[in-house]
């Protein structure tokens, strides 16, 4: 009853008003269909706000953005990354500022998101996180099983899997090095464990090592025990290819991100498939996983609607839309208490506690040259046995130098 | 008076879109820059930045040098391959017209899609390159042709090549068509062999030809982008060894995604760097070739 009140009220309110109209700029094109639901939901609730969802190919997503904001232009809500792919933006001052106030939200988030939404030089919120992503290997259910394997609890275990795999005329490893972040993702499974996770990465971030530390290095140098176990032309096979074979069972395991459970399922309905994190050497101990802040919503500091934008992204930190967001999109959300459905999400969850920030990323993507762009080609050196871990670790330590001041001499 | 007026609008649209451009990079050189946002004036400090710290300098100097390679290979294998094929055409062969045709025809297709196709093509697994290596009991060949930092940029040069080969082979083969039979005759009744008339009746009058090719290749070479970007990504992967300026422009003062962020300063000064050497190598060797040219009395 007061819901047709309600319904037969506002049209009668909204000619008066012209309903504001807010763009909402992104890179997630794959992913229209499911933020015009939730705009749709938005708007049920919100009758005088309306939400264009409008999104652009992921490449130039940014060098539209950069050039839209310069122009004193863009679009009201703004689809950002993390870290410092959002200070890129923020530090100039194009994004809006948040904080608990406007957002009473965005108390209950966890600290290690929101850093990720944080500008590096005034610790200010500038943006809504949207998922967390974690770096795992996935593995064939069915392959495993044919094979009589169980998922690997230490790490010359899994050397034996891959190794039986082989022998058994299987690829076991979908993996290839001709994109170089793919690479650098298999560093943030396979690393951590080996340097020794988060006490690694505060050392190496507040200064009092640096990537020349054998910790890493030799870390580093595990990825090498896995080349014999990927394609022999492993260097020139790329990401869609990577997925391609396992997608079509053509290799055992991938290792990859969270974000690909989705993909994985709408692309082969009948994949049996799960995930497990990289084993640590020794049985027992609790394995490292590398995850992250994916990226932000937030405000054009220069939108004529700030109510409205603010609206819409107080929406986003909401329990409905993290539910509705991960529930469509098979990503963990990252509003916390959302109940996770997808058992091979809720696998990735449940493991993801012992959670380490993916290091170049989390730690040294705030300026250019970025950790990751250093160390990504480097890695590509480095499994085409060009390179050695050492000299991986010197590339990365002197080209960061330029700019993080605790490596310069070093 | 109607010279500026016939003259007015495609100045305006050269001086918008191309001065106003060159001339506003030329300046953003020259400030500092915090992600997007401009600050204050620097001078050269971003081209010191860029001729002194790595890992800058040393991308700018592989970058310079695989734009080098790619000139010189594609004169060798574009260029020389097309001028035979229009020697060969000139004679009108059975079949010239087809020929024409099939020769042009990539030049007429997408470079989007010659791209794609040949990453297709050259798939380590499931690409007709290696198949067909296999086939031919060459399988020791097969290789991550793109993946491979030795073969990566060769691999890159010989694609461009055949989606540019018919372009210079038409020009070649009109300038040949464009010399007099009277030449070639009189030379034929002198008692000079096939070889002779190519090499001295034929080659320089055709110096114009030659010119505007080296010319648009040069340029072509220091400008290439679309190709390897669209082959390998704007990292110049495998580990820089496809790297060329416009990529290293690009991804410094665009930003890699998911990987890298911008630096509007070294972009910039990068771009002027560019634009400077194109300039310069353009006009001298403009000036250099026309000398050579003969006038067809």
């Amino acid at each position: 009853m007061i819901c047709l009140l309600v319904a037969g009220f506002y049209p009668a309110a909204a000619t008066g008003q012209q309903p504001v109209k807010l763009t909402f700029w992104s890179w997630r094109v794959e992913d229209k269909w499911a933020y015009d639901k939730i705009i749709q939901a938005f708007q049920q609730r919100n009758p005088g706000i309306q939400v264009e969802f409008v999104p652009f190919k992921a490449t130039e997503y940014n060098t539209i953005l950069s050039s839209a904001l310069t122009a004193g232009k863009g679009p009201d809500i703004i689809h950002l990354r993390a870290y410092g792919g959002l200070e890129t933006f923020a530090a100039p001052g194009y994004i809006a500022q948040l904080d608990f106030d406007k957002l009473p939200e965005l108390k209950t988030f966890s600290r290690q998101l929101l850093d990720g939404a944080r500008g590096r030089k005034d610790g200010k919120l500038y943006g809504v996180p949207f998922a967390t992503q974690s770096l795992v290997i996935y593995y064939n259910k069915k392959i495993f099983a044919q094979n009589n394997l169980s998922v690997p609890k230490t790490w010359d275990e899994f050397l034996t899997v891959l190794k039986t795999l082989k022998d058994h005329g299987v690829l076991p490893l979908a993996n290839g090095g001709k994109e170089g972040w793919t690479l650098e993702v298999m560093s943030g499974v396979v690393a951590p464990n080996f340097y020794g996770g988060t006490a690694f990465y505060d050392a190496v971030t507040r200064g009092q090592t640096s990537f020349k530390d054998t910790a890493y290095t030799n870390a580093l140098a595990k990825m090498l025990d896995l080349r014999p176990y990927m394609h022999p032309n492993f260097m020139g096979v790329d990401y869609t290819t990577m997925q391609q074979q396992f997608i079509n069972e053509q290799a055992a395991m991938f290792i990859g991100g969270s974000w690909e459970i989705g993909f994985f399922k709408a692309q082969n309905k009948d994949l049996d498939f799960d995930i497990f994190v990289a084993p640590p050497s020794k049985a027992g101990t609790t394995p490292w996983v590398s995850s992250y802040n994916d990226g932000n919503y937030g405000v054009n500091a220069k939108t004529p609607y700030m109510d409205a934008a603010l609206k819409f992204i107080q929406f986003t930190a909401t329990r409905e839309f993290g539910q509705m967001f991960t529930d469509m999109l098979a990503q963990l959300s990252a509003v916390p208490g959302v109940e996770v459905r997808d058992p091979i999400l809720k696998h990735v969850q449940e493991l993801s506690r012992k959670a380490t920030p993916y290091i170049m990323l989390v730690g040294f993507r705030w300026q250019a040259p970025t950790g990751s762009t250093l160390l990504q080609s480097a890695l590509q050196g480095m499994m085409a046995g060009s390179k050695t871990p050492e000299q991986v670790g010197d590339e990365v330590t002197k080209g960061l130098s330029a700019w993080f001041e605790p490596f310069q001499g070093r | 008076m109607w010279l500026v007026f016939f003259l007015g609008p495609a100045t305006v649209v050269f001086a918008t879109f191309i001065t106003y451009p060159i001339l506003s990079a030329l300046a953003f050189s020259m400030y500092a820059w915090e992600g997007i946002g401009r600050r204050g004036f620097i001078g050269l400090a971003n081209f010191a930045r860029l001729f002194a710290t790595f890992p800058y300098s040393g991308l700018l100097v592989n970058a310079f040098w695989h734009n080098v390679l790619v000139f010189l290979v594609t004169m060798l294998i574009q260029n020389v391959t097309a001028l035979g094929l229009a020697v060969l055409l000139a004679r009108s062969p059975w079949g010239t017209r087809g020929y024409r045709v099939v020769f042009f025809l990539p030049v007429m297709l997408s470079l989007v899609i010659v791209g794609f196709l040949w990453a297709l093509f050259l798939n380590p697994i499931f690409g007709l390159v290696n198949k067909f290596l296999t086939l031919a009991h060459a399988g020791a060949l097969a290789r991550p042709w793109l993946g491979d930092a030795s073969t990566a940029l060769l691999t890159l040069i010989v694609v461009n090549a055949w989606r540019w080969l018919g372009f210079p082979t038409i020009v070649f083969l009109a300038g040949i068509n464009a010399v007099p039979e009277e030449y070639v005759e009189a030379a034929r009744i002198d008692g000079a062999g096939e070889w002779d008339v190519i090499r001295r009746i034929i080659f320089p009058l055709l110096a114009p030809a030659v010119t505007i090719i080296v010319l648009l290749t040069f340029i072509g070479s220091f400008n290439w982008f679309e190709l390897p970007y669209i082959m390998q990504g704007v990292s110049g992967a495998p580990n820089r060894a496809t790297d060329v300026l416009s990529l290293l422009f690009y991804r410094t003062a665009f930003g890699e995604v998911d990987t890298g962020l911008q630096d509007i300063g070294i972009g910039s000064a990068i771009a002027v760097l560019m634009f400077a050497l194109l300039l310069t190598v353009s006009a001298v060797g403009a000036v250099l070739l026309r000398r050579r040219e003969v006038e067809l009395a």
